[in-house]
């Protein structure tokens, strides 16, 4: 628990938070980890944590039929993977699979949900965060669209 | 009335006219990519020193077909050969492709301005880049890399459209291997068996380890992608003045007599191709400017 | 505005009946001719050799998207304002060959052309065409590169600049401070003046080689009364034009404007022809054209006169920089006005008008300048 709660606290995502909420959070945390290969999320399935990926790499992929799976994103250290928890109806759009040993604090989404109706405040500084890293994954995956390396007279 | 000032500028005529191009001789080529090829370029006889400034560029011609601006991809420090990137998009560099050893290309230069090999020491080198833009900056990571004691960290943070899309793979894995290197390879799309990043390489930039503070960022790329790496070394907390990027125009004479590259007061040819961002950050993202 | 005078020394008189003295001198330096002649309707510069070439009696009448000539009663060699195309064609010509090319086994040889070295004389220079003759001085023989084949030609020109007199329809050179008089960078200045059955030229040295030249003329010392007379006739030049640009604040102001709705509005009428840019005399675009004979064996490289008004003329792979007519016009006129100003520390605009006149829908710069910058 000291553990959970020290590292939750240096995360650059809750910096800025309250003690006092950051208990809260513990309360919701756990540590997890996952094989080399191994899905973390999977599409349509309940969206119930969001992961601080402490160690190892993740994908963020779909598949599609003929094609195999397409990889969308990669998370790594340091970085925040999932938000469908926050969003009814509280369901993965893609999967998310671990390429190497990956470790992570899982928070639990149904936990905080709850904590976060009952404490509007938590629920601001959670979704504030949040909007920050809906908001770079939008412009990424605009970018990401726009294809800006395709070669336009010949593709 | 005669022109005035002629004896202060050579005025007899003596001066090599900037005008004429150079036969080279292609001694190998490279086929990196599908649409991508390097040409290492000799003079078909005699001696060759050829010194340049990481981030110039040459024009090239192919007999009979046209001229384009190419930047210098090869090794500063190796002065005996010339190496030249490029991406077949046009009739000229269509033409190019089709060259085999042994036959000669046209070459004027080197012209422009590079990246800011006197501003680097002691500061930590961020090099941004995606695409073909690795080849304007592949002779600056050769010249940091042969003074590599004169610098703090290094970070090549590179981005490809795909995996099979990635540039220079050989120098890429060399790099990689080194202790005082860090690079970062991500692509846009990636399917099958790749590991690796997947996203905008400017979404490298918020992880990547250097010092806002006590460093240069030269980026270099399509245009979409170098401002949104300016916007994000910015979150960083990079200074304006601390930021390059290489431009690209319709260079046409490469010796700002023509008027083709004109970036706002500026012409990219001799003014460019590379550019402080606090120089330019007025007419950087004006439309069509 | 500072009144306009002639210098008191060096100053002769040359009659009218005795002008052909000086083209025969010239010719006998060993000068090519160039000077105004009327052809298709209209003043041009072109290669002459007797007096009874020059648009003898003929004046432009000139306004936005108009120009015609008229017979006027007074028989003046340059009673015109200006021709309708600038000089710089002979100094930096419409297509010129930079080298050629032959093939070598493998590769190819180059061959640079042989230098230009005829003498020419500019007969009929006027104040602003003086002042577009600095420009490109100083963009193709000043910089960081020196455009060899624009110095060769340039080196061997006599300039035999002429004051003006009447003002043209579209002119505005007063405003640009180019003119109307001829200040510096000729080898003669003549101010023709043809009143009460006496028509001669007052004639101004301006370099050793036009002191020179004029020894060898039947010229005699101007009374004080022709010299005021004259003085007279340029002021009311000056005075006489209604256009206008704010030369001094201009760049500023319309640096501003870079977003303005107007450049919309301006498009909207400009046919993205380029016409302003082909007889716009400070204009410098060019563009490469490589070719080879049928054989192959042959290759060339011509440099052309380039438009900033085409599509292709910001071409890179995948498409244009300035797609919009709105972009082109926009980096004309800010070229000219603004960036300029930075690249060589001048204007780019001379106030000579022939935008104005050749624009076929009559846009004209001085009054688009004036709606861009125009304060509520």
């Amino acid at each position: 628990m000291r553990d959970l709660e020290q590292t939750l606290r240096e995360h650059p995502f809750l910096e800025g938070l309250d003690t006092e909420h950051l208990k809260l959070l513990v309360g919701c945390a756990s540590n997890v980890v996952f094989k080399s290969g191994e899905f973390i999320i999977r599409e349509g399935e309940e969206a119930d944590a969001f992961y601080f990926i402490r160690q190892g790499r993740v994908l963020i992929e779909t598949h599609v039929p003929q094609k195999g799976p397409i990889m969308i994103r990669s998370r790594e250290a340091g970085e925040i993977l999932g938000w469908s928890w926050l969003v009814p109806p509280y369901r993965w759009h893609f999967d998310a699979r671990a390429v190497e040993l990956t470790r992570a604090i899982a928070l639990d989404g149904k936990c905080l949900r709850e904590k976060c109706e009952e404490d509007h405040d938590l629920g601001y500084e959670v979704m504030r965060r949040f909007v920050a890293i809906i908001a770079e994954r939008l412009e990424a995956t605009r970018l990401q669209l726009l294809d800006i390396y395709g070669n336009s007279t010949n593709k | 009335m005669a022109t005035q000032q002629t004896s202060k500028h050579s005025g007899t005529g003596t001066q090599p006219d900037p005008m004429l191009v150079r036969p080279l001789q292609i001694q190998r080529i490279i086929r990196d990519l599908g649409d991508t090829f390097s040409l290492i370029l000799q003079p078909p006889d005699g001696e060759a020193d050829f010194s340049f400034q990481p981030g110039q560029f040459n024009m090239l011609y192919v007999y009979g077909v046209g001229e384009v601006p190419i930047s210098i991809s090869g090794d500063p420090a190796r002065r005996e050969i010339l190496v030249h990137t490029t991406r077949e998009v046009g009739t000229v560099t269509r033409a190019m492709r089709k060259l085999k050893v042994g036959d000669s290309l046209g070459v004027r230069g080197p012209y422009g301005k590079g990246w800011p090999v006197d501003k680097v020491e002691n500061q930590d080198v961020v090099l941004l880049t995606g695409g073909i833009g690795l080849a304007p900056l592949r002779p600056m990571i050769h010249y940091l890399l042969t003074r590599r004691e004169k610098y703090g960290r290094i970070v090549l943070l590179y981005g490809a459209r795909t995996p099979e899309d990635i540039l220079y793979r050989k120098d890429l894995e060399k790099w990689r291997s080194r202790f005082d290197l860090e690079a970062h390879l991500t692509v846009d799309h990636a399917t099958g068996a790749w590991r690796g990043n997947v996203g905008v390489v400017t979404s490298l930039v918020r992880r990547s380890p250097f010092d806002p503070q006590n460093c240069i960022a030269m980026v270099c790329g399509p245009e979409i992608m170098m401002r949104f790496a300016v916007m994000e070394l910015q979150k960083r907390g990079v200074a304006d003045d601390r930021i390059y990027i290489s431009m690209e125009r319709n260079m046409k004479c490469g010796i700002g007599l023509c008027g083709h590259c004109q970036l706002g007061p500026t012409f990219v040819c001799k003014d460019g191709p590379v550019y402080c961002y606090a120089d330019i950050k007025d007419i950087f993202t004006k439309r069509e400017m | 505005m500072t009144e306009i005078t002639l210098p008191d020394k060096h100053v002769v008189v040359l009659e009218r009946k005795n002008f052909q003295s000086l083209l025969d001198a010239l010719s006998e330096s060993g000068y090519e001719l160039l000077g105004p002649t009327v052809r298709d309707s209209a003043i041009v510069y072109e290669r002459i050799h007797a007096v009874d070439e020059f648009p003898v009696g003929w004046v432009d009448e000139c306004e936005p998207g108009k120009y015609r000539l008229v017979k006027d009663k007074k028989k003046t060699l340059f009673g015109y304002t200006i021709g309708s195309q600038s000089w710089r064609r002979f100094l930096h010509p419409p297509t010129n060959k930079l080298w050629e090319a032959t093939r070598d086994g493998n590769g190819f040889k180059v061959i640079q052309p042989e230098p230009d070295q005829i003498k020419r004389a500019l007969i009929g220079v006027r104040s602003c065409e003086l002042a577009a003759l600095a420009i490109h001085d100083k963009v193709f023989s000043q910089g960081q590169y020196i455009d060899n084949s624009y110095q060769e030609r340039r080196r061997n020109v006599f300039v035999v600049a002429v004051n003006c007199v009447r003002p043209g329809g579209t002119c505005f050179c007063a405003s640009m401070k180019t003119g109307p008089k001829a200040t510096s960078g000729f080898d003669l200045a003549l101010t023709e003046m043809c009143v009460s059955n006496r028509h001669y030229f007052i004639v101004e040295p301006g370099s050793k080689a036009g002191k020179k030249l004029v020894d060898k003329l039947p010229v005699k010392q101007p009374k004080e009364s022709e010299i005021k007379a004259a003085q007279k006739e340029l002021n009311r030049a000056a005075a006489g034009m209604t256009r206008t640009i704010d030369s001094e604040h201009i760049g500023k102001l319309l640096n501003e404007k870079f977003d303005d709705p107007h450049w919309e509005a301006i498009a909207e009428r400009c046919l993205a022809c380029g016409n302003c840019t082909m007889v716009c005399p400070t204009c410098f675009c060019t563009n490469m054209q490589d070719s080879t004979d049928l054989t192959g064996q042959h290759a060339q490289r011509q440099r052309r006169w380039d438009s900033c008004f085409t599509v292709d003329y910001s071409y890179i792979y995948g498409g244009s920089i300035r797609n919009s007519v709105t972009s082109r016009y926009r980096q004309w006129m800010m070229h000219k006005l603004v960036h300029w100003q930075e690249q060589f520390g001048m204007s780019g605009c001379v106030g000579c008008g022939r935008c104005i006149t050749w624009c076929p829908v009559g846009i004209d710069i001085t009054e688009e300048a004036r709606q861009l910058t125009v304060t509520e």
